[in-house]
Order: C-alpha cells, then structure tokens, then sequence
C-alpha cells in the first residue's frame, strides 16, 4: 500500500454532493437499501429497499445556485415495486425486498427497468407526462352531471398541458421460474434477452414472454446432500451476446458459451486461482466464495469480490487474476469473531468507474475504497456526514492493523462491524460515486479543479 | 362505471320536463366519446373498438380537425388500448374523407409507431402499409415517404424498427431519386447501433428485396444480406437465412452460386446453434428456393452435417423435416440419394441420446415408406420402425403409432403387428395419464387398420381396461372411444363384446364404476339402435335409480334424458316416466333438479 502522500499527489479528489436519508439511528427494517444502479446514461440513479420500494433519483442538468456541483440527484419518481407474499405450497414467506436492480437499455422516451426480489422479477416502465385530455360532454370537468337536454352538441376532448408527472406502471411479471432465491439478474447486448440466476439455476427470458424462460444452467445435484456449491452472482457480457459468466461459493467464476449448446452445463472456460497453503484455515472456503462479479465496460476484463479482497481477471487468462488488491485485509485475523456475527456472509459489491481505470467496493465502518488500477493506488473513503463538509475534499482514513496508532489512525478493533457499505456505483461516464450506508445514501464528486 | 354513467344520464332523462329539447341521437355518442377516456380501460376500450361511429357522427371534417389531434396524443393509454386504435386507424380512409384526406391519419399512426410494446408498433405499421396503398403517387411523396425518413431517422430505436416494415410498401410508387433516398435509409438502418433495428432489418429484408429492381438487388441487397448473415449478434444472424430464402428465389440460377451460397455454406456451420436451428428450421423452404442442382451438390451434405449436429434442438429440428427434405429431392436422384446420403444419418439417430430428436423423427419417418416404396421400406425403415416402437421414450412410440396410416398403404399393417401389440399394451399401461389418454385416442385408427379380428383378440381388453382407471379423464376418453369403435364395427359387434362387460359394471361396488356404466350408455346408445338400448340398457338404467348413492341416481335422470330421443314412445311413457317422477321427489336436490330437468326436456309432464 502506497502512502498517503501518493494519494494526495493524485488528481482525484472527492467531496461529498449529497447525502440522503434519515439522519436518525433508529433504523427501519424496510428503509434499508438493498441495490443500487445507474441507468446508461447516469441520468437516473435507481436505489430499491428492504421494504420493495424503489426510489429513482434525477440528475438535474446544471444547477445555477451552487455552481460548484455540476449537478445534483433529486428524487423523480418512488414506487413500491414488490409486496410481501406467502408461498402457501410451501408455507414459505417471500420478502419484499429488492436485490437487483437493471436498467433496459432506453428504447423510447420512457425508461425501462427489471426489479427482482427472491422469486418474481417484474418489468417497470418510467414514463413522464405533461398534457391532460379536458372537455366531457354529459358532465363538467369536476365530475358533475350536465343537464342532458343542454347538450345540443359533440365535443371532442382536447389535450392541453399540465404539470409533468411521472409515472411507474408494471408492464410485465416474470414469475414462477425460479424454486430458490434470486441473486441477480442481466440484460443480454442483444436488447432482447436476460438471465436470472438463483443459488442452483440460470434461466434465460425474452423481454416480452413472460410465461416461459428457458434454463440454461442447472447445477442442482441429483442428491442435495451432495451439494457443495452454489450460485452467487451471474452477468452477461457487455459485447459478446453469447457469453455469460457466473461465479460459485467455491471461489470459481464459469464462463459459458451459449453459440455451442442450449444447454450451458458446460462451461468453455473456468477462472480459478490456486489456494495458497500457508493461508489456509477453516475459514478459507466461507472468505473465498465470491459475492459480485463485474465486467468491465470494455468487456476484457471482469472484476469480482470475496469477502477479504477484490480481483480483476483477463478474460483471456484462467489461471490467475491479472490483479489483486486488498480491501481489508486487517480483518483476516479477526475471522472468528466476524464467523460468530455473521459478518463473514456479508455479500460486498463492487462496480468500475466509466473507463475501466478505477474499482471501489465497501467494507465495514462505513468505509469504501477505491483502486486506481494505472496507477496501482489505492484509498480509504468515509461516507458520514459528520467529517465531510460541503465542497470540502473529504479525507482519507487509515486503519492501524497492529503496532503502534499513529494520528488519525482507527485501530481495527474499534470498527463498527454494523455500519457496512455493501452497495456502491459509479457514474457510467462522470466522476460521480454513491455509495449506499444501511439507510443513507451519500453521492460524492470529483473535486472541481 | 359505464352503468353508472349511464344510467345516472337515463335517470335524469327520465326526470319530468328533462330531456324534451335535447338531440336524442346524441346521447349514445357523447356517451361514447366521453367514454374514451374513462378511468376503466374497457370502458375505453370499448369506446375505441366504436371509434367509427363516433367518426361518423362527427363528420369527416371535425374527424379531421378535432377528433385525429385528440387520438395523436393518446399514446399514454394501455397496450390493448392502443392496439385497437392502430387496427382502427388502418380502415379510417373513408371517415375523413376518402383518399384524398387519408393522409391525415399519417400523425397518429406515428405516434403508435414509436411506443415500446411491439404488438402495438407492428399493428400500427401494420395500419400504415394498408392506408399506404390508398394514397395517390403524389401524396405518397408528400406526405407519407417523409413519415417513412422521419421514422428511420428518429432517435429511439422502436421508430427506426417500425420505419423497416414501411419501406417495401413505398418503394414501387415513387420517383427514382426518391427511390434512392429510400434504398440509402434502408442501408443505414441495416447497421445500426442497436441490434433491435439491425434485426428489424434483417427481417424486412427478403420483402425489401422483392420490390427492389434485379440490378440493386444484386448490387444493394447481397451486400446488404452478407453484412446483416455475419453480424456479431447471433439473433440477427439467424433472421439472414430467413432473407436468404426470399433472396434466392429472386436471383436468376446462374447467380446463386456466387451471391448466395458463400453465405448459406456459412450460415449452416455458423459456431451458433441458433444459427444452424434456423438453416435446419427453414430447410425445405431454402431447398426450394435455390433449387435441384444446388440441392444435390450442396444442400445434402449440409443436411447431413445437421442431422449430425452436436446440438440436440438442431437435429431435432433436421429430423422434423427428413420427409419433406427427401419428397423435394429431385425425382431422378431422389432414391440414389436418401438411399446412400440420408438414411444412414436417419439410422444413427434412431438410437440418438436425446428424446426430442427421436420423437421429432419419429413423427415423420414412416412417410419415408411412400417416397421409397415397398422392398425398400420392408428391408431398411421397417427394421428402424420396429426399434422405434420399442424405444424407451413414449413419445417416440406414439409418434410412431399415430402415423401408421402411411405404411398401411405401402406394406400394410400386418408386417408390424407383431411388434405392434407389445407397444400399444405397454402405452396402454403407462404410468402418465396423459400417455394412456393419447393411446386412447389413436385406438379407433388402429382398429380400423388392423381389422375386427385382431382388434377382439387383442385390444379389446385394453379398451374395457381403460373404463375403470383411476383418473377421470382416461375414463372420459375410454367412453368415447367405445362409441367410436361401435361406429366403426357396427351395432351387432357392440352387442356381442361390448355392451355386456360395460352393462356388467353397473354391480360394481365402486360407485365411480357404476357411473361409467350410465357414461357409456349415453355414448353407446344412438350408435347402438333403438332394439339394443331399449331392450339391454334401458332395464340397467332403470334398476339403478335405486342406487343408494345419489350422484349415480341423478345420472341416472341425466341419463334417461339423453337416451330418451332414441327410445320408443312406448318405453318412454311406461317404463322410464314413472321412474323419473320417483327420482323428481328424491330427497337429494341434485337428483330432483335433473329428474324434473329431464322430465321436461322429453315432455313426460
């Protein structure tokens, strides 16, 4: 790890534009995010919850008052995608919670977007309108009955304008293909497919049929006791409209072809890096299972996340990763107290910035970091209101991993194992990062040079 | 919400002293025309589905003025909503005007044409091609082949999809610079961003091609067509060979070699199984289009190449058109070729690992006998039905079974029944009801084929067996296969073997056995005559309205009903009217309603 001083050198530097959300302790069950997405333009920034409710967020294009921000999210539309059901068959509750967000490639004015929770995936469409149709012929506009004998002649409504309203209408539901929990979905480069994947399968659906999709992986053994992996996290390829990847709890990423069969059992290439033996320990197999996988804009590279470190993979090269950099690697000797809080599950994503030059992901404390793969730097943010003023470059923190604390150095031991950022996402174009606490939402810029 | 709306209006009509002064006739279209945008879609729905009745009223002038703009900008409404508007819209010539106006539907239309489900977009594009035709030439370049550049150069790529399907329905009509331009649009969208549209292209581009003249295309569209057959998207590679079809059929013989067949060759070895599904799909089409000599040199190896395809959903879609594939093969060569190209492929995969491929072969092998006649089917498709029949697959089986009728004609049947029987017996028994239920239905064809005889000796069982299963449907099905071999054998044989193991159930002790008996009953009697029902199944009937279970006792009423048209007026009045008037005062009120039901249907009261 480069010192600060190389940090500092560099021209990035971030400052908080907005923070979201409650400013309260107590936090809500519902109001927790649960994902986070920009659309392909960065326009609208998509966040969804543990209560089933998405809140779709607005650039506004140039904001006069504060010129120092180029531009600020404001919320355009709010909705509440996914309700609580019971599974009756199987006495089986379903939450409501979002955990994937996808943004349909725009095709007309209105925008489309795929919400999942574990078992339905629906198809919204956000549209805007601005003009109203006026003029009954047997009633007035507010609702009262004309005197018949009065209407001696037709009137044809007309349209006039009125205040822009957005709306959120339900245009297909995708249902019933999938007997365990979905983890993600992904919009095919063809505009006209997409794959769901749940812990054991991999289906594949057209946008406009939604009673039938076809499985393309099936991983479930014969005998579930036989079970020794599954599914984390699946993505099509951002190019290729044949390829797709998806990586296993093994710590193994399958990419498949799907031009060689229907069937995509098996895979045409496997990415897989070899344990090393003085590392090993019974955590081994929990920190290596991958929790995101990622494919660089370019479509060369993918990006995935275990628990202790992120790597960036050559599509080219199984063997290894092309990269590997360390999130917080202070906690590998604290793996048995994160086993018994559960924190060794926690699911970390990751996301590239718009020119495959950076990666961030979260860790705990409300801490991120960001890799800057070029210059082989990297950095811990702080996403709290309290140490990040307005317009203020907002300062690296630094974590004491034994030995001596120096100033302004946390000690390990008093990270806050609750606070954690799981969601993050980066602008497709700009130097413009969210990052998702449990329930607040905090946007930061690049520094305006 | 219409009944309120309406009857709130009736109501106020009804009002003493409301109502005298106002126009009567329109009241149903204001109602109508308000309804257009009530809060319940079918409400709307309904008001669209009368849009030219509110036209009508208005008039073509206010059509034009008031009620078109109102509909142009009524694109936020539901998809079915908008659909019945596009399909409206498409037969509005005369309602504003007469061909003269019609291009005042133009702006509607194109705003239909750019929303996003495509149901609606392809039945406004759909609208457009229809009122394209009534436009006059000079109109057509004023104003409709401007809404055709205005589409193909919109920003969302759902106008530039809609903008494909209207080139071909233009481009015959209008001057040659125009005729350019459209040719350039066309190119354009051909390779554009998005996939969406590229395909939309590759789709229109077998109906562009045809419209266009030889030299453009040859010189536009093979280019056009190579471009579109090697894209990166495997789903606009598989609409080419589509277009490939339609292309071939327009180039002159000697041109296909150079123009087309590169492309084919490729297509059909394409490193996408989507691909090669679509050449196997569209095979007997392509074989048509490029005709005999190209068939023979080139066709059959690529035929071959997909029976043997590493990817089951390709051969099972070569297997699907074996038949058709050999039937079009021309006649000088045809038997040369099945003999030594296709049939060891079609050998191999008759042992094929997947199901579907041998099913899918299954359903058109027998129609190979015809094509190749007697000696041919008994030595080589015989032994390959045989194996079929006794495939692990009962779909195959059946598949099999359910085209007999081709081989009866060229070997006859007797040649197979021998391994017929283990197959049609095993079906018989299968473990899924839906196995059994198709058997079922093939029984009345094989006993036809097979004759009374071999049918007595070895199905009859079956058939009987099928009346007491376990799952209603079969039972169902076994009853109307009864009448339909009774049909085909004719009263004395149902007399003989049928009627009295059917009549022997009505003692079972199962309640469901003895209802099949009164189901039987009421399928067998019409083909049975009056003699055998009045004499041998009435007496059943009558003697189980004392069943103790009362759904056997209503269908009892329910069957004396049925049967009654068949039965003298004797029988009617003496034996089943004083059991029906006991069953009307059953203490169940099931068997009351049918007894009183049947008592009025046959006029007993």
């Amino acid at each position: 790890m480069k010192s600060e001083g190389v940090w500092e050198s560099c021209d990035m530097q971030w400052c908080l534009s907005q923070a979201k959300g409650s400013l309260d302790d107590d936090v809500t069950e519902a109001d927790i995010i649960s994902t986070l997405e920009f659309n392909h333009t960065g326009e609208l920034l998509a966040t969804g919850d543990k209560g089933g409710r998405i809140v779709i967020f607005q650039q506004e294009i140039e904001n006069k008052r504060q010129p120092q921000y180029r531009s600020e999210y404001n919320v355009y539309s709010t909705f509440q995608s996914h309700e609580p059901e019971f599974d009756y068959l199987k006495s089986l509750e379903i939450e409501e919670k979002i955990n994937k967000i996808r943004w349909i490639p725009q095709k007309n004015a209105a925008h489309f977007l795929l919400s999942t929770n574990d078992k339905t995936i629906k198809l919204w469409k956000i549209s805007e309108r601005d003009k109203r149709p006026e003029g009954y012929n047997l009633k007035e506009e507010d609702g009262r009955y004309r005197d018949p004998s009065t209407v001696t002649s037709l009137r044809v409504p007309v349209f006039r304008p009125m205040d822009l309203m957005v709306e959120a209408s339900p245009r297909k539901v995708f249902a019933n293909a999938h007997t365990y929990h979905i983890n993600s979905v992904s919009v095919n480069s063809d505009n006209e497919t997409y794959l769901s994947a749940d812990d054991l399968r991999i289906n594949l659906w057209h946008l406009e049929i939604t009673d039938r999709s076809f499985n393309i992986v099936d991983i479930k053994p014969a005998n579930m006791e036989e079970l020794t992996e599954v599914i984390t996290a699946a993505e099509f390829h951002p190019h290729q409209c044949n390829t797709f990847v998806y990586s296993s709890s093994k710590g193994t990423i399958r990419m498949c072809d799907m031009r060689a069969s229907a069937l995509c059992d098996k895979h045409s290439k496997m990415f897989e890096e070899p344990e090393d033996p003085s590392n090993r320990s019974f955590f081994s197999e929990i920190i290596s299972s991958i929790s995101d996988v990622k494919f660089s804009h370019s479509g060369r590279y993918m990006m995935t996340r275990d628990y202790l470190s992120v790597k960036i993979w050559d599509l080219n090269m199984e063997s290894k990763p092309v990269e590997t950099y360390q999130v917080h690697e202070y906690l590998r000797s604290k793996l048995c107290s994160l086993y018994e809080n559960d924190c060794i599950f926690d699911k970390f994503e990751c996301c590239w910035n718009g020119n495959d030059s950076m990666v961030m992901t979260g860790s705990y404390n409300n801490f991120f970091r960001m890799f800057d793969r070029d210059h082989r730097w990297d950095v811990t943010l702080e996403a709290s209101r309290e140490n990040s003023k307005p317009f203020q470059v907002i300062k690296p923190r630094k974590v004491c991993a034994g030995g001596k604390r120096k100033k302004d150095e946390i000690s390990v031991d008093s990270l806050d194992f609750n606070k954690k950022i799981l969601h993050t996402a980066w602008h497709p174009q700009d130097s413009i990062i969210v990052v998702a606490t449990t329930n607040n939402l905090y946007i930061f810029q690049d520094k305006m040079n | 919400m219409f009944e309120r709306c309406s009857k709130s209006w009736r109501a106020q009509r009804s009002e003493p002293g409301g109502g005298a002064d106002g126009d009567d006739s329109l009241y149903p279209i204001a109602v109508l025309i308000d309804e257009l945008r009530n809060e319940d879609v079918q409400l709307r729905l309904n008001s669209i589905k009368k849009l030219s009745t509110i036209a009508l009223a208005l008039g073509v002038e206010r059509t034009r003025t008031e009620l078109l703009p109102f509909l142009t900008d009524t694109i936020y409404d539901e998809d079915e909503v908008l659909l019945a508007l596009a399909e409206q819209l498409g037969n509005f010539t005369m309602l504003v005007g007469g061909p003269e106006y019609v291009h005042c539907l133009l702006p509607p239309l194109e705003s239909l044409a750019t929303v996003e489900e495509t149901v609606v977009r392809d039945k406004a594009v759909e609208s457009l091609r229809k009122i394209s035709q009534e436009h006059s030439p000079v109109d057509l370049e004023v104003h409709f082949e401007p809404l055709v550049k205005r589409l193909a150069s919109g920003d969302w790529f759902t106008s530039r999809t809609s903008a494909c399907g209207l080139f071909s329905v233009c481009y015959p009509r209008v001057s040659s610079t125009v005729k350019a331009e459209i040719r350039q649009h066309f190119r354009t969208l051909c390779s554009d961003d998005t996939p969406m549209v590229r395909r939309a292209a590759a789709s229109k581009l077998g109906e562009f091609a045809k419209v266009l003249e030889l030299d453009y295309v040859k010189s536009d569209i093979i280019s056009l067509f190579t471009a579109l057959a090697s894209d990166e998207q495997d789903s606009v590679r598989l609409l080419a060979v589509e277009a490939c079809v339609s292309i071939a059929t327009l180039l002159p013989q000697e041109d296909l070699e150079t123009l087309v067949m590169p492309t084919l060759r490729q297509a059909a070895e394409d490193k996408s199984w989507r691909v090669r599904y679509m050449v196997a799909d569209k095979f007997s089409e392509l074989q048509k289009a490029v005709g005999p000599e190209i068939t023979k040199n080139d066709l059959v190896p690529a035929f071959q190449n997909l029976l043997k395809d590493c990817e089951a959903e390709v051969r099972a879609a070569a297997a699907n058109k074996v038949k058709e594939f050999c039937e079009n093969l021309p006649e000088d060569s045809r038997e040369q070729i099945i003999m030594t190209h296709i049939l060891p492929c079609v050998k191999e995969l008759v042992s094929d690992t997947n199901q579907h491929v041998k099913s899918a072969l299954a359903s058109v092998i027998m129609g190979l006998s015809t094509i190749l006649g007697k000696d041919n089917t008994v030595e080589h498709l015989l032994p390959l039905f045989l194996a079929q029949l006794k495939d692990e697959c009962p779909e195959v089986r059946l598949n099999i079974i359910s085209n007999l009728d081709c081989v009866n004609e060229v070997i006859g049947i007797r040649q197979l029944s021998q391994s017929l029987l283990p197959a049609i017996v095993e079906l018989a028994e299968d473990a899924k009801w839906r196995v059994r239920l198709a058997i079922i239905e093939y029984m009345p064809l094989l006993a036809g084929q097979l004759g009374v005889e071999f049918f007595d000796e070895k199905l009859n069982t079956l058939c009987m067996a099928w009346l007491i299963d376990h799952v209603y449907a079969i039972r169902e099905a076994a009853t109307c296969n009864l009448m339909k071999l009774v049909e085909k054998f004719g009263a004395e044989w149902a007399q003989n073997t049928i009627v009295p193991k059917v009549l022997g159930m009505a003692n079972d002790p199962n309640y469901l056995h003895r209802m099949t008996t009164l189901f039987c009953i009421n399928a067998l009697s019409e083909a049975c005559g009056q003699e055998i029902t009045t004499k041998q199944m009435l007496p059943v009937v009558l003697k189980m309205s004392n069943d103790q279970v009362a759904n056997v006792r209503f269908n009892v009423a329910k069957s004396l009903q049925k049967i009654g048209p068949v039965l003298d007026s004797n029988a009617l009045q003496t034996e089943v009217k004083p059991v029906l008037e006991k069953l009307a005062t059953d203490t169940d009120m099931d068997v009351k309603y049918f007894a009183q039901e049947a008592i009025s249907v046959l006029a007993l009261a």
